[in-house]
């Protein structure tokens, strides 16, 4: 018995604790700490360090193909953070305000049926549809509207891939903007509404507001999902449209490259920058709201 | 205003704030699924797969052609259902690993000084905001040889016990085995394990701790008997988190697998990719999200109960 109780006596439970958690975020943190390392390694292998250098940075300057992709990926990622922000903002406002309109179930299932399905289905259902539109529309006495269309808007590129982005990345914005809308209060909206604002008013004037922050998560996660995408885009890209992680992962498929590390390295310095003054953004204004709230109650 | 004239305005506004993402998801979500079900019953004609009806002296034709899911089953080489098992497999082990590591670190972390925890958890979540493609491509350089958890794994000679167990084909060879994909697996997904974990172990009440204590319990019994049965709703919210997106994985076993590794994901791509046989390609996606289903079933059942307890 006494021996038992020395055991997890708890100076050696606290060690034990701190022992694995620090070996915990040495799992989480070791690879990203090794990519940033190897880029600038002089040698192409990882086993030997040859010596400090730049020249994969100077190299990534000049690789056509990866900064095509990343202007392709930043474009899109941007699109699809806005217009998804957009809808999952609708979604999520139909499933919290109202509690019954007829269809709400599947409403609810679609809506997050995303999250669990997976990639290559999500890629694959829309390719297969984008084909059968097409085939419909693939008729000879077109007319140039209608050759412009099928053209520019069925051909696979950035609208597709736009497409596949924002199918998955809805889901998750609808998820983060949920939350928030379940937590707030109804009665402010209420109050609103009683002293005689439109609906409209009263969403732009009280809920939006008391979202925003998770607008901002929103949009900040949905950007980095679709920055991330390789799967998706495999499916729904076109000849001339290859995503940055479309260069990195056939990159990658073939074996270690240095380039690969630098691009990894230059993108993980912007999204650390991002997520931290967004993170410190969100913090500030939550205070804020609190404090506000606060006095509020308070002064009533 | 009147009641009766306000009723309209919110219910046009009511119809287009639901109509907008209904519409949407009615288009590019179900419709493509429901193509992808059709296709998964037709078969690759000669020139373009053959749809499962077809009007004939104006009389609609169903013609279900299963002849896709017979080969899933049939398939001499057994190449559909052992990549089935396989997803399974890798998936199951995925989940215990993450399990394994991550009860303890949520835990932990749940322990740890109140004042840290906002930063932990800030840490835990910073991975996934990096790239996951890029999580994965860098374990290749560490596994590879030379790589620098492939040196400390040789130091500490896990290797022979690793290719004894079958985990790696060759000591010294990590990359393109189960042993790196199960390792890149456990890697990406952990965070999803420890989130929901710590989100119920920090709303434990310790008092409950505190009277088994008094009542006699050591720590050890005191864990066992009520920490962790409080803590199921979250253990399984955490296995369904790694479970179901670990079956339809792609991009790792691509990476850091080999060829004892093919999983369903892969087998979806190539079906699609290279054999260009898009009804086979659909047939296995129809089957994948029938394998996915069940752990969903669980996952939502256990979500809908833990949220009547908490109302």
């Amino acid at each position: 018995m006494s021996t038992r109780r020395a055991f997890f006596s708890p100076t050696f439970a606290t060690r034990f604790g701190k022992g694995w958690l620090f070996a915990g975020f040495l799992f989480l943190y070791l690879p990203i700490v090794s990519l940033v390392a190897y880029s600038f390694n002089a040698s192409s292998l990882p086993s030997v360090w040859t010596g400090f250098t730049l020249d994969w940075y100077r190299k990534l300057g000049s690789d056509r193909e990866m900064l095509a992709g990343l202007w392709l990926s930043l474009e899109i990622a941007f699109l699809t953070a806005c217009g998804s922000v957009l809808l999952g903002t609708l979604a999520a406002f139909s499933l919290v305000k109202y509690k019954r309109f007829s269809g709400r179930t599947l409403f609810s299932g679609m809506v997050n049926a995303p999250l669990v399905m997976p990639e290559v289905i999500i890629g694959l259902s829309l390719l297969l549809m984008l084909v059968a539109v097409q085939k419909s529309f693939d008729a000879p006495d077109l007319g140039p509207v209608g050759r412009w269309f099928v053209d520019s808007l069925l051909s696979r590129g950035l609208g597709t891939i736009w497409l596949g982005h924002m199918l998955l990345c809805t889901a998750y914005a609808t998820v983060v903007v949920q939350a928030r809308l379940q937590d707030m209060p109804a009665s402010l909206e209420e109050a609103a509404l009683d002293l005689g604002a439109k609906p409209f008013q009263v969403f732009a004037l009280i809920t939006l507001p008391m979202i925003s922050q998770a607008l901002a998560a929103a949009w900040l996660l949905t950007f980095s999902l679709s920055l991330d995408d390789v799967v998706i885009s495999n499916f729904l890209n076109g000849p001339g449209s290859t995503t940055m992680p479309l260069v990195i992962f056939s990159r990658a498929r073939l074996g270690l490259n240095p380039s690969v590390n630098a691009m990894a390295t230059v993108i993980i310095t912007i999204v650390a920058i991002c997520v931290t003054l967004g993170s410190l953004w969100i913090a500030r204004a939550e205070r804020r709201r609190a404090a506000e709230m606060n006095a509020a109650q308070r002064g009533g | 205003m009147s009641v009766v004239s306000k009723r309209p305005a919110w219910w046009r506004g009511r119809t287009v704030v639901i109509g907008i993402p209904f519409a949407w998801l009615l288009v590019f979500f179900l419709a493509p699924f429901l193509i992808v079900a059709d296709y998964s019953v037709s078969e690759m004609g000669a020139v373009r797969p053959e749809n499962i009806y077809s009007v004939s002296d104006g009389v609609v034709k169903l013609a279900l052609k299963y002849a896709n899911y017979v080969t899933i089953v049939a398939d001499p080489e057994h190449l559909y259902l052992r990549a089935y098992v396989s997803s399974l497999k890798f998936a199951a082990v995925t989940t215990a690993l993450c399990l394994l590591i991550g009860y303890p670190f949520a835990y932990f972390m749940a322990r740890a000084r109140a004042s840290l925890q906002p930063a932990l958890l800030m840490l835990v979540m910073l991975p996934f905001w990096t790239s996951f493609l890029l999580r994965v491509y860098a374990w290749k350089g560490l596994l590879e040889d030379g790589g620098w958890v492939a040196q400390l794994l040789l130091a500490l000679h896990v290797d022979g016990l690793l290719a004894a167990t079958g985990l790696i084909s060759a000591p010294g060879k990590f990359m393109y085995t189960p042993f790196s994909l199960v390792i890149g697996m456990t890697y990406t997904y952990l965070p999803f394990m420890i989130l929901p974990l710590y989100a119920n172990l920090s709303k434990l009440d310790l008092r409950l701790l505190e009277a088994a204590a008094d009542l006699g319990a050591t720590p050890w019994q005191a864990f066992w008997r009520i920490t962790v049965p409080l803590s199921k709703a979250g253990i399984i919210a955490g296995a369904m988190l790694v479970f179901i997106p670990s079956i339809g994985e792609f991009v790792t076993p691509e990476l850091l697998g080999g060829p004892q590794t093919l999983m369903i994901g892969q087998v979806l791509w190539s079906e699609f990719a290279s054999s260009n046989d898009w009804p086979m390609a659909s047939t296995v996606a129809v089957v994948l999200i029938l394998l996915i289903v069940v752990p969903l079933a669980i996952f939502n059942k256990y979500q809908a109960e833990a949220q009547e307890k908490r109302t």
